[in-house]
Parts: C-alpha cells; sequence; structure tokens
C-alpha cells in the first residue's frame, strides 16, 4: 500500500500544478502540452483504481485525439503567444471557485461514506481489472464465490453497455452522429454568403 | 490513497477548471478548463466505483462497473463538445478574425 501512496502523491501534485499551469501559462501553446500531462496523469489515477480500460481509452482519446485538435485550433488561429490573457472577473472567478472547492472538500470530509467491507474487496477489484470481457463465476476464487449469488449475469463492461445500458448507449451514438453532421456543416465554407 | 484523497484531488482539479472557465478570455483556454473539468468529475466516478459499496453488492455484482460505464459515456461526451467546440471556433475565427470572448459581442450592437 505504502508504494501506492507514494505514487498518488507524486501524481497529484503532477496533476495539480500542471493544472494550474493550463489556467495561468499565458502561452497556449505551452498550455496545451501541460493539458496532455493533466491528462495522462488522470490516466494514473484510473490505473491506480483498478480501472485499466478506462485508462487505455484515457491516453488513446484525451492525449491521443483532444490535445492534438486543440494544437491544430490554437496553430489556426493567431495570438498564440499571449493568447492566455485574463479578462476582468479574476477576482469573482478566484471568489467562486475557492468557495466551490471548500464545499466540495468539505463534503468529501464530512460524509460518512459506506466502504466496501474488506471481505468483498477482492470481487470487486477483480470485476473492475476484468471488466472489458464477461467474466465466468468460475474465474473467481472460491471464498469469493460464496458472495455472489448463483443467478448472476455475466460480469463485463461490454455486457452492461449493450445490456442494462442499451438506451444511453445508443443516444450517445446518435449524439456522435449528430456532431459529425454539425462539424462537417461548420468546417464547409458558406458558398453565396 | 484513500476515497476522501481520491475525492480532494478531483475537488481541486474541478476548482481551477472552474476559475479557468470563468476567467480566461480565449476560447481556446475555456475549451481546456472544461477538458480538466471533465476529467476531475472522472477521477470521482472511478473513486466512488472502487470504494464505495453499492446497495446490492450481494443481488448484482456488475454493479460495480456502473461508474467506468458512466465515465465512458462521459468521455464521449466529451470528445464530441471538443470536435464541435473546435468547429465553432474556426468558424468564429473565420467570421471576426479572432477568438477572445470579450470581442463575440455582435449581438450587443
Amino acid at each position: 500500500m505504502f508504494v501506492a501512496d507514494v505514487i498518488f502523491w507524486l501524481l497529484s501534485l503532477t496533476a495539480i500544478i500542471a493544472a494550474l499551469g493550463v489556467v495561468l501559462v499565458r502561452d497556449l501553446f505551452r498550455s496545451v502540452l501541460l493539458l496532455a500531462v493533466v491528462f495522462i496523469c488522470v490516466g494514473g489515477f484510473f490505473v491506480l483504481m483498478s480501472a485499466e480500460f478506462l485508462a487505455v481509452v484515457q491516453i488513446l482519446i484525451y492525449v491521443g485525439a483532444i490535445s492534438i485538435l486543440f494544437v491544430f485550433a490554437i496553430m489556426l488561429t493567431r495570438n498564440v503567444r499571449r493568447g492566455n490573457s485574463p479578462n476582468r472577473l479574476q477576482i469573482p472567478a478566484v471568489f467562486l471557485s475557492s468557495l466551490v472547492l471548500a464545499a466540495l472538500v468539505v463534503v468529501a470530509i464530512g460524509t460518512e461514506w459506506k466502504e466496501i467491507p474488506a471481505e468483498e474487496k477482492s470481487v470487486v477489484d477483480m470485476v473492475q481489472i476484468n471488466s472489458i470481457t464477461a467474466m465466468d463465476k468460475g474465474d473467481l476464487l472460491d471464498v469469493d464465490r460464496s458472495l455472489i449469488q448463483s443467478n448472476e449475469e455475466p460480469l463485463g463492461l461490454a455486457d452492461l453497455l449493450i445490456g442494462k445500458f442499451v438506451l444511453p448507449f445508443e443516444a450517445v451514438s446518435l449524439l456522435l452522429l449528430a456532431t459529425l453532421i454539425g462539424g462537417l456543416a461548420l468546417a464547409r465554407r458558406q458558398e453565396g454568403g | 490513497m484513500s476515497l476522501e484523497g481520491m475525492l480532494i484531488v478531483s475537488a481541486v482539479l474541478f476548482s481551477i477548471g472552474l476559475y479557468g472557465t470563468l476567467a480566461r478570455s480565449n476560447v481556446i483556454a475555456v475549451l481546456m478548463s472544461l477538458e480538466i473539468m471533465f476529467n476531475a468529475i472522472n477521477i470521482a466516478l472511478v473513486a466512488m466505483a472502487k470504494f464505495v459499496a453499492p446497495q446490492s453488492l450481494q443481488i448484482s455484482l456488475s454493479s460495480v462497473l456502473t461508474g467506468h460505464v458512466f465515465v465512458i459515456f462521459i468521455i464521449t461526451v466529451a470528445a464530441a463538445e471538443i470536435a464541435l467546440g473546435l468547429g465553432i471556433i474556426l468558424a468564429m475565427y473565420r467570421n471576426n478574425e479572432s477568438v477572445e470572448l470579450t470581442q463575440a459581442d455582435i449581438l450587443q450592437h
């Protein structure tokens, strides 16, 4: 557990400093690079919390695609060097965000979270680590198996996505289609207008 | 590494993103701050999925993956939002040669 704690502190320090850099550095290009550092740190958090599949997705989509899109957008517009200038809302913004921070921290510390009991922890970890494939109940250890009822459905992210969460899944695919069409319509040069 | 630690890191990242969203004048910088906020929320969701007991662990073990499913949806929506947002930024730049939010005041005139 000690190693995990050290990695946690390193990751959170890096993530917070890099995030501060994103909002404070004046050079927009540097702030995109710092944003990629934040994304990688968040991927590290996912690995730390046994969500390896999400970590891979995070690196692929955020670091690989979104950062590059930002670089393109910055390079295609002007004022790269001094582009990240503050506006007139400095003091209200600091006030509001520190208020939100205080509220969130108070809630996070003050609430009595109902944590997973230690004997069920191994099952939860195992299901989350193997999240992509549907696990057979035979894959679990004998001790763990007693915790699961016999009529348990397969345990996998894919089964959830096309089973229990099929409606949001289809809605998201519709959203992606709409985004595709909207992006094409925006990027096309208007004729005669 | 505990639930509270993860939630506090997530809260700090969220507040930094909120500050950036409110206090920057460049649209691209505002979008980047929005991404930081999305990531903070994802950290909180995964931490909840790992540490907090679902109400019905005995009945359906697959409920420990619900947080992960939510994160997948959030990542998808964020990617769509960024693709469209950057398209809008480029259209804005084409029309008034600037991506400053303070100069996008065509509705005021």
